[in-house]
């Protein structure tokens, strides 16, 4: 029983990771109905962005130039690299996506698949092959309940990835430019002739998922702190399955599948042997989504191609 | 055949109109004069112009590697390929005109097969200069046949399908085990069941069987894909992907993420070429039938489709087979040029090439397709030597393509046969 909610534990943890993506993805679909396929590599840069935040505050810490606790740190590394991602985001945008508003869906498509690309490979170029390693910023320390071992990293980044999927779910429901953004993804045609700037939304749109995109490459980085330019890859398709599958436009629904998914993942590891992981874990995605065409909370809508 | 867009002969011959005035037959006679020559001198030359040997990728590598050499590649190219090609085709052009216009006048199709002889002869001769240039112009038919298969699902279906991939791994272990089981011994299947002299003739069955796979595993997403419209293709799709690859490894049976290795070396230059040459034939035909044109009907407007009677589901259905069939024929000729194949091949990044090829080309269109795909792939070769910024530009290059020609370089263009091979003068 412990060894179930030790993986439990896990579990939460994991698919905290894919919920924090999907949801930039999400609402990328909601709003705009393309998918950003560079999302999952604006995930891998907010993780090095960072790092390099992060090695920055530790090294002035330690050098005595400024003292900072390292709940500080984090919160400070957290912010920063929010800030700076998200321009990141807006960046792909305006690049890849505006120029091609009234092309086919799919093109655009296209453009985020090779931004994508783009970014990996500069990373590449920039950062070399040796893969960088996220500074410690806060001790670990390991929590024995019942039997079950707990570390405090665990506990936090489930908790502030709670926290910020709380504070987005408030801003879509609550504020001005929410409704704006839940207005668009009603009517992508009608809306923006009512008023509401079409561009600054799309730009908040990307904006805001590739801050959490980083908030989720952070907390990764301190969950596993070896990072590579390619990671992006792996976590981005899983998380755009999870978001899809979670229901067009659904702050929840993305939520949720990304959690499910993580449990997927690690209950297949726990009772199969680990390479059946992605074979058990989109055999049950296709099943799902063979008896709920438009996810768990999506409504059923009937998109017009434009191609 | 008269052309009322072409100035009447004898009349103020520019260089533009001279050119415009030889048929195909032509240039491809002219093309193989070229690499006769480059057969015959083309070392000597090389050697003369300082070239470490005979370029082979019409010097480009050579270019980027040694920017010295840049004006003894060009200078080769020139005096070896564009200068005897032009020369050759316009001295040529009343014999070829005649020539073209009595073929086209005995019979179309005997007309196309002697056009693809000829080009089929300059190809094989240009090619045979080195081992290099045999595995470019293979890799380059089947990205022929898989932008192609790709183009039927994404431009005329108007669907967004990631499985390519999938149905490409479907094909070539299909046709791998197939070969591997028949005609050869190999650990893993144990003695040959038939002589090996017989496997070559039997290549076919096997790629087929192999195209067969694939068009099964479409149905698979076909059945539960087509009830909806809208992006559900694309995630089943991606899917299905996914399990496809996972499975392969998880088979032991098939070498599991170890690969399975040592095809027979069935798929040599002729085969390639004439299964592309197939495809390329019934691809088209497809989508000039009348369920071609149903299938762009279904594209632009289900519903309109539907009440003008066309069974959408099923046109639906039936192309989305054949272009994973097709697939799976791409993927089984691929696993026999390379002799090895392992399933980390067939994933996100086979996707992002063969998206990029059939984009890059232009969306519903055979010529877009042929072009998406050699262009990408020679690109892919000569930039080799850029290493790893080569993947920086030729995404940006296909971010360009799509800003200022969203749907392709050559988009929604017949490809017309006919006036391909017609005389012009």
């Amino acid at each position: 029983m412990t060894f179930f909610f030790q993986n439990v534990i896990n579990a939460l943890q994991w698919g905290s990771f894919y919920a924090m993506i999907a949801l930039g993805y999400s609402m990328v679909y909601s709003i705009l109905m393309l998918f950003n396929f560079a999302h999952g590599d604006i995930f891998m840069v907010g993780a090095y962005i960072g790092v390099g935040v992060a090695t920055v505050l530790v090294t002035l810490t330690s050098s005595g130039a400024i003292v900072l606790p390292g709940w500080l740190i984090l919160v400070l590394t957290i912010l920063i690299s929010m800030f700076l991602t998200s321009f990141v985001g807006m960046f792909v945008e305006r690049v890849g996506y505006r120029p091609l508003r009234d092309a086919p869906r799919a093109s655009a498509a296209i453009t985020g698949l090779m931004i994508g690309i783009i970014l990996e490979t500069g990373n590449l170029a920039i950062m070399g092959a040796t893969r960088v390693k996220f500074p410690p910023i806060i001790e670990s320390v390991t929590y024995n309940i019942g039997g079950v071992f707990v570390t405090n990293k665990k506990i936090m980044i489930v908790v502030i990835s709670l926290m910020f999927m709380f504070a987005l779910h408030q801003f879509v429901q609550r504020t001005k430019w929410g409704m704006a953004m839940r207005a668009m993804s009603f009517d992508y045609v009608a809306v923006p002739l009512m008023g509401v700037p079409m561009n600054t939304i799309a730009a908040m749109t990307f904006a805001i998922g590739s801050a959490l995109a980083s908030v989720a490459g952070i907390l990764f980085g301190i969950a596993y702190p070896v990072l590579d330019p390619y990671m992006g890859i792996v976590f981005g398709w899983k998380a755009f399955v999870a978001a899809i599958l979670g229901g067009r436009g659904s702050i929840l629904g993305a939520t949720l599948a990304g959690f499910l998914l993580g449990f997927i993942e690690i209950f297949v590891a726990m009772v199969f042997p680990s390479t059946l992981r992605d074979l058990i874990a989109y055999s049950i995605i296709l099943l799902i989504l063979v008896f709920r065409p438009h996810g768990f909370f999506g409504e059923p809508y009937s998109a017009q191609l434009r191609l | 055949m008269k052309n009322t867009d072409l100035p009447e002969a004898g009349k103020q011959d520019t260089f533009r109109t001279s050119l415009a005035r030889i048929p195909l037959l032509g240039w491809l006679i002219g093309a193989l004069v070229a690499v006769l020559l480059e057969h015959l001198t083309g070392l000597r030359l090389a050697e003369a112009l300082l070239l470490p040997k005979v370029p082979v990728l019409f010097g480009l590598v050579t270019m980027l590697k040694t920017p010295l050499l840049i004006p003894s590649s060009v200078f080769y190219v020139l005096l070896i390929y564009i200068l005897p090609t032009f020369i050759v085709a316009r001295l040529t052009r009343p014999l070829t005109n005649r020539l073209s216009a009595g073929l086209f006048n005995l019979s179309p199709a005997v007309s196309a097969v002697i056009h693809l002889g000829v080009f089929y002869a300059a190809l094989h001769l240009w090619s045979e200069i080195s081992d290099y240039r045999v595995l470019t112009v293979k890799l380059t038919l089947i990205a022929i046949m898989l932008t192609l298969s790709l183009n039927l699902i994404n431009g005329y279906m108007g669907e967004f399908s990631c499985s390519h991939p999938g149905f490409m791994a479907l094909g070539a272990y299909t046709a791998s085990v197939f070969t591997l089981s028949l005609f050869t011994d190999s650990r893993m299947f144990g003695t040959a069941v038939f002589q090996a002299g017989y496997g070559p003739f039997l290549f076919p069955a096997a790629l087929i069987l192999g195209g067969f796979t694939a068009a099964a595993g479409a149905l698979i997403i076909a059945i539960p894909s087509f009830r909806t419209r809208g992006d559900y293709l694309a995630i089943i799709s991606l899917a299905f992907m996914f399990i496809v690859k996972s499975m392969i490894e998880n088979m032991e049976v098939i070498g599991g993420p170890r690969g399975l290795g040592g095809q027979p070396d069935y798929a040599n230059l002729p085969a390639v070429f004439v299964w592309t040459v197939l495809c390329v034939w019934m691809i088209n035909n497809f989508v000039q039938s009348v369920l071609g044109k149903a299938l762009n009907a279904v594209r632009d407007d289900e519903t309109a489709a539907d009440a003008m009677t066309v069974n959408t589901r099923q046109t639906k259905m039936t192309a989305f087979m054949f272009g994973a069939f097709w697939a799976g024929i791409a993927g089984g000729l691929f696993a026999h040029v390379l002799r090895y194949v392992n399933p980390a091949t067939f994933g996100i990044q086979n996707l992002a090439e063969v998206l990029a090829m059939v984009y890059f080309g232009g969306l519903n269109s055979v010529y877009g397709s042929i072009v998406g795909a050699v262009s990408m792939n020679l690109l892919g070769e000569a930039l080799r030597p850029l290493e790893i910024y080569k993947w920086i530009i030729i995404p940006l290059l296909l971010i360009l393509v799509m800003i200022f020609r969203p749907a392709g370089l050559i988009a929604f263009k017949e490809f017309n046969v006919r006036n391909l091979i017609r005389p012009r003068g």
